[in-house]
């Protein structure tokens, strides 16, 4: 018999509904797989919570989910359950309320998994090396990293450590580690999550959304986690259709886009050459791919970089050490804030905060961080041209596979650069996923980003669905 | 645009954060290159183009004025590192 932990979330429910097994066998089978295999991957912070509320939990639930268990992000609010952003600073804070994907995800009769994941601290990072807990391995290669924010995540969900999982997806913090972790992401359009309960990186960027073992389990996901919340001023009230309807297996006559912009140099060869027999076999099944510019795409980093450090410098304000978290000692408030920032931060969330702050403060403001909003419309307009003439965007989801721990830690502006093919999709607002699409020679996954229309998931799963099933790479599992 | 250590540690002073001498160069030396790469964007005419703060078509987004259930004095202060009664406790800050 497969062990439960190595099952998806929709073949667990087949069994779940048959009374084959209960959510606790499940719960028992991960339990035992993460005692085996986290001290080599270090996906789950805070290990000793594990046995001390594997107690705690409910009884088989009638609801749909049915007691199905999920890991959840670091950073997503889970009631009774530390979330700590894994940074210093807040370092003890067990939030007092429920996110609202969390409140979704109960009353549909998940099980919130009482171990978070790991990240990069606060999701500044693309490796989950900035985490206060120490670095994430990658299932495939533990000398290489899971890609980040949400490296915990997507580790967790290749290493069978968990069934499904919630990251978040500022600049590709989602769909980068999906790519280096062989698994699926989903960031999906703004304002379809709700961000309540989820700390703030970027505002105007940030996203939750899934990662899972197959696109059967990212739409279900999604089905539970999407719609409408008044806590939420950003979100929007528009109606979530049946995903299930989406799994068509069906994608002739669809048009999809090739941007030029993104098949340029720096791009790893191996890469390039997986991508284009991905485009082929999407050919091959009856799409019709053909060129299309996105012709602000080399401005997005450096847009990026103004927009999100600065709404990142605003939100991070708030920890100061008087409500929550770390508190320096000190009889003076003024320095009390700065040495419990100095102290509680990490290095790349001081980098951050003072690039932030510096594009907002006075005598720069106009020549960054307004300058990044002009030029944040521009690209939006390459997109709703594009999708004037096309279905979807096909492209890398990374330029390269997953690189080793400690290689771009030196270099700030070299690890920004490798979400270069992700930044766009959250300036613009539009949903993209990353679905397993082959191996290095190496043996490193390669993800295929798929992007489409604000609010058109529909579409990413229907073409992520026709080609998963058509293909095998989402059934390999790393040897560990 | 250069940006000189001077100009770091005042921007960390608004920022309230504590740096040490060691962090203040080596941020000074990261954050010029990455200024240097984000002046990329001077290059494009920007004149006729109006901001995104965010990409929504929404705007004063309003609730109904009704009174709900809120965190409860004690829930708020669960997580505080110093409190006195129903308060936040914080260093003197008037002499």
């Amino acid at each position: 018999m497969t062990e439960l932990n190595k099952l998806t979330a929709h073949e667990l429910l087949e069994r779940l509904k048959d009374k084959e097994i209960t959510s606790g066998d499940i719960y028992s089978a991960l339990q035992k797989r993460i005692k085996e295999v986290d001290s080599k991957v270090k996906a789950y912070v805070r290990l000793d919570t594990l046995n001390k509320l594997a107690n705690q939990r409910t009884n088989e639930p009638e609801n749909e989910l049915k007691g199905l268990p999920i890991t959840i992000k670091d950073n997503i609010c889970t009631q009774g359950i530390n979330t700590e952003c894994c940074s210093k600073i807040l370092q003890g804070f067990c939030p007092p309320y429920d996110a609202t994907v969390i409140n979704k995800l109960k009353n549909a009769g998940a099980e919130i998994f009482p171990l978070k994941a790991n990240m990069d601290e606060f999701a500044f990072g693309s490796s989950t090396e900035n985490s206060h807990f120490g670095p994430t391995h990658n299932p495939w290669d533990k000398a290489c990293v899971p890609g980040g924010s949400s490296g915990g995540s997507a580790a967790s969900v290749a290493a069978d450590e968990a069934i499904w999982a919630l990251g978040s997806d500022t600049g590709g913090s989602i769909r980068q580690p999906a790519s280096f972790c062989g698994v699926v992401g989903l960031k999906p359009t703004y304002g379809r999550v709700s961000r309540y309960g989820l700390i703030a990186f970027a505002s105007s960027l940030d996203q939750i959304g899934p990662l899972a073992k197959d696109v059967r389990d990212c739409s279900l996901l999604s089905q539970v986690i999407f719609g409408y919340d008044p806590n939420d001023s950003t979100s929007v009230n528009q109606d979530v259709p049946d995903f299930s309807k989406s799994l068509t297996k069906d994608i002739r006559g669809l048009k999809i886009g090739i941007p030029g912009e993104y098949f340029v140099d720096g791009m790893d060869a191996e890469v390039k050459t997986i991508i284009e027999e991905a485009i082929n076999k999407l050919n091959s099944l009856g799409a019709v791919s053909a060129k299309v510019s996105l012709p602000h795409t080399e401005y997005a980093v450096p847009v990026y970089y103004i927009i999100a450090t600065a709404e990142a410098s605003s939100n991070l304000a708030r920890f100061d050490g008087v409500q929550y978290g770390w508190r320096a000692k000190s009889d003076n408030l003024i320095e009390m804030y700065k040495k419990t920032r100095g102290e509680g931060f990490g290095d790349e969330a001081k980098r951050r905060i003072i690039l932030g702050t510096f594009a907002l403060s006075h005598g720069y403001y106009d020549a960054y961080y307004l300058r990044a909003l002009k030029v944040r419309t521009l690209i939006k307009q390459d997109f709703d041209a594009a999708f004037k003439d096309f279905d979807c965007i096909v492209t890398p989801t990374s330029p390269t596979p997953a690189f080793k721990i400690g290689e771009k830690t030196q270099d700030p502006l070299k690890m920004y650069l490798s979400d270069i093919y992700t930044i766009s999709v959250n300036l613009a607002g539009i949903p993209a996923i990353s679905i397993p699409c082959g191996f290095t020679k190496k043996g490193l996954p390669v993800g295929l980003q798929i992007m489409a229309k604000p609010f058109d998931e529909a579409m990413l799963f229907r073409v992520a669905h026709t080609f998963e099933q058509n293909t095998d790479w989402h059934k390999s599992k790393p040897k560990l | 645009m250069a940006i000189d250590k001077e100009t770091v540690k005042y921007v960390a002073h608004l920022a309230r954060i504590e740096l040490q001498p060691d962090e203040l160069e080596k941020l000074s030396g990261q954050l010029h290159d990455i200024l240097g790469f984000i002046d990329k964007l001077s290059s494009l005419d920007t004149g006729q183009v109006n901001p995104s703060s965010h990409i929504l078509p929404l705007s004063n987004v309003l609730r109904e004025d009704k009174p709900a259930d809120s965190l409860s004095p004690d829930k708020a202060l669960e997580n505080a590192p110093a409190k006195k009664g129903n308060f936040f406790s914080v260093p003197r800050i008037l002499e």
